[in-house]
């Protein structure tokens, strides 16, 4: 069964986040003098005139900093997954990430909530990395 | 001689049947029409024109990418000095208006025209989840984010979880603005709203329902701007430009640095505040662009209306609305008069009629200062005017 919904367009900046994935690691960016983390190629580090960026594994654990319940598909491939949600989860690390947060109970998401990442395998050379609530 | 940058002419385009352009109307030709409208209300023609502002989706890929030059061919305009397609997302005609005051203030140009038309409803051209997961979009796009309600909707949900709003305070908007557009006849949707009606319907993406949402429309409309002293002889009492700002920063909902606050506004709003010498204390209308419920009630926050987290009891018992003590969107909004796609000219249209009191039956007394925000792409940038019936 051929995978229907958008892909990313990965690019040279997003590669290793994607190329991570695909090996079950959680990619995330880091600035070398201040410590923080993000996610998405800056010239910038935020908050910083660093260029100094690389690239780390995070753990994988985070809270959910805010979601929507999806009652409307983005489109005819969400159609049949609503409602669906879709957090903005920030890791431990302190990078935020969109994703989705696969739950059976949709209603009873929270922010604050904690959420734990695991590796979906979509097709042969897609992985996207999504969010289950915490065991 | 003064320079001093007015408006002097607003003209939106009619539409009918629930925001649809009128038949035989071309996304050109709304533009033309509304443009020739609002010329005519300040005794101008397109002759005097010599610089032209736009921003729009048309014409894209294609033409549409150079829509500056594509109107100066086809309004006839002769060689105009002055040229603006900036695009900053929905905001970008009060941009437009900003960047404009300045170029009449230093003599680039003299008569600026900002244009804007969309046949987005009869085309049924808003492609929802059709947009590719590019750059920062490669994450939300994938996950099945609908936007741009859904980035609204999560500002929403932090928004709430912050300063504890509630579905309530976002219906009292919703209920606000169409008690205006139902004395605004060119509105869309002007049937009574309640509460409970803005609660009982369906939910789009929690906590964001149905009419919580912008309409989608057709439309488009015209601002022309001069020189005060242009002004002395027109027909139009001239509406001054005190101040105006703009700013922006993400794109994706993940990387707005506060998703409780609409710092974009924020730092557009101190800008057009400190040209304009004016505290929000003084303004005594807000057009602000109501993409959401939420955009509004964030809006009001940053734009110092009323503090960040007392905008839950700002807008509580229509105070927004009409008969309110702060009117905010008169002319029904992009919630119930129209939303073409990229609505910022309307607050300036809007914004102008009531400080030329040509607003008939929803016209605010004693309306001297007004500010207008739009608000791009998701919470992503801002742009605002200051405008008054009073100079400095």
């Amino acid at each position: 069964m051929t995978y229907d919904k958008p892909v990313p367009a990965i690019d040279a900046e997003s590669e290793p986040y994607w190329s991570g994935a695909r090996e079950g690691r959680l990619m995330i960016q880091r600035c070398g003098r201040t410590g923080r983390c993000f996610l998405y190629s800056r010239r910038l580090a935020p908050g910083a005139d660093g260029t100094d960026i690389q690239w780390i594994e995070a753990k994988g654990t985070g809270t959910v900093y805010s979601f929507t319940v999806c009652h409307a598909p983005a489109g005819p491939a969400f159609r049949s997954e609503t409602p669906y949600v879709v957090a903005c989860v920030e890791l431990d690390e302190g990078a935020r990430i969109v994703s989705n947060l696969v739950t059976d109970d949709p209603e009873a998401v929270r922010i604050g909530q904690r959420v734990e990442a695991f590796f979906d395998r979509v097709s042969e050379d897609l992985t996207i990395p999504k969010f289950r609530p915490a065991r | 001689m003064s320079r001093s940058p007015v408006i002097v002419g607003a003209a939106d385009a009619p539409t009918h049947e629930r925001g649809r352009a009128l038949p035989g109307a071309t996304v050109l030709s709304i533009q033309r029409n509304a443009a020739d409208e609002a010329l005519a209300q300040a005794g101008l023609t397109m002759r005097d024109v010599d610089g032209l502002a736009v921003a729009g989706m048309w014409g894209m890929p294609g033409p549409g990418a150079m829509q500056p030059v594509l109107l100066t061919e086809y309004l006839g305009l002769e060689w105009p000095r002055y040229l603006d397609g900036t695009n900053i997302g929905g905001a970008a005609f009060v941009l437009h208006a900003g960047r404009a005051a300045e170029a009449i203030r230093s003599g680039q140009a003299d008569v600026v025209l900002i244009v804007y038309g969309s046949l987005q409803k009869s085309q049924a051209a808003r492609a929802l989840g059709g947009r590719p997961a590019m750059f920062s979009n490669q994450w939300d796009i994938p996950a099945g984010l609908p936007l741009p309600v859904g980035a609204y909707a999560m500002a929403a949900q932090r928004h709430a979880h912050v300063f504890g709003s509630t579905r309530e305070t976002l219906a009292e908007i919703a209920v606000a603005t169409r008690a205006w557009a139902a004395l605004n006849p060119a509105a869309a949707f002007r049937e009574p709203l309640t509460v409970d009606d803005v609660l009982g319907a369906r939910t789009i993406a929690s906590p964001l329902g149905r009419y919580d949402c912008c309409l989608v429309t057709d439309g488009g409309g015209a601002v022309v701007m001069t020189t005060e002293e242009r002004a002395r002889d027109l027909r139009t009492p001239p509406v001054h430009v005190l101040g105006h700002g703009a700013s922006a920063s993400h794109t994706s909902i993940a990387h707005m640095p506060d998703m409780a606050k609409l710092e974009a506004a924020e730092q557009s709003s101190r800008l057009a505040y400190a040209m304009a010498g004016r505290r929000p204390a003084e303004i005594d209308l807000a057009m602000l662009y109501d993409s959401f419920t939420i955009t509004v009630l964030m809006t009001l926050e940053a734009l110092g209306i009323c503090g960040y987290g007392e905008g839950r009891e700002f807008v509580r018992g229509g105070r927004t609305g009409p008969g309110g003590s702060f009117p905010v969107n008169t002319n029904g909004g992009g919630l119930s008069y129209c939303h073409p796609g990229m609505y910022g000219l309307f607050t300036i249209i809007e914004a102008s009629r009531q400080l030329w009191g040509l607003a008939g039956e929803r016209q605010v007394d004693g309306v001297r200062t007004a500010i207008c925000h739009g608000t791009g792409g998701v919470l992503s940038s801002g742009a605002t005017l200051i405008l008054s019936t009073e100079k400095g």
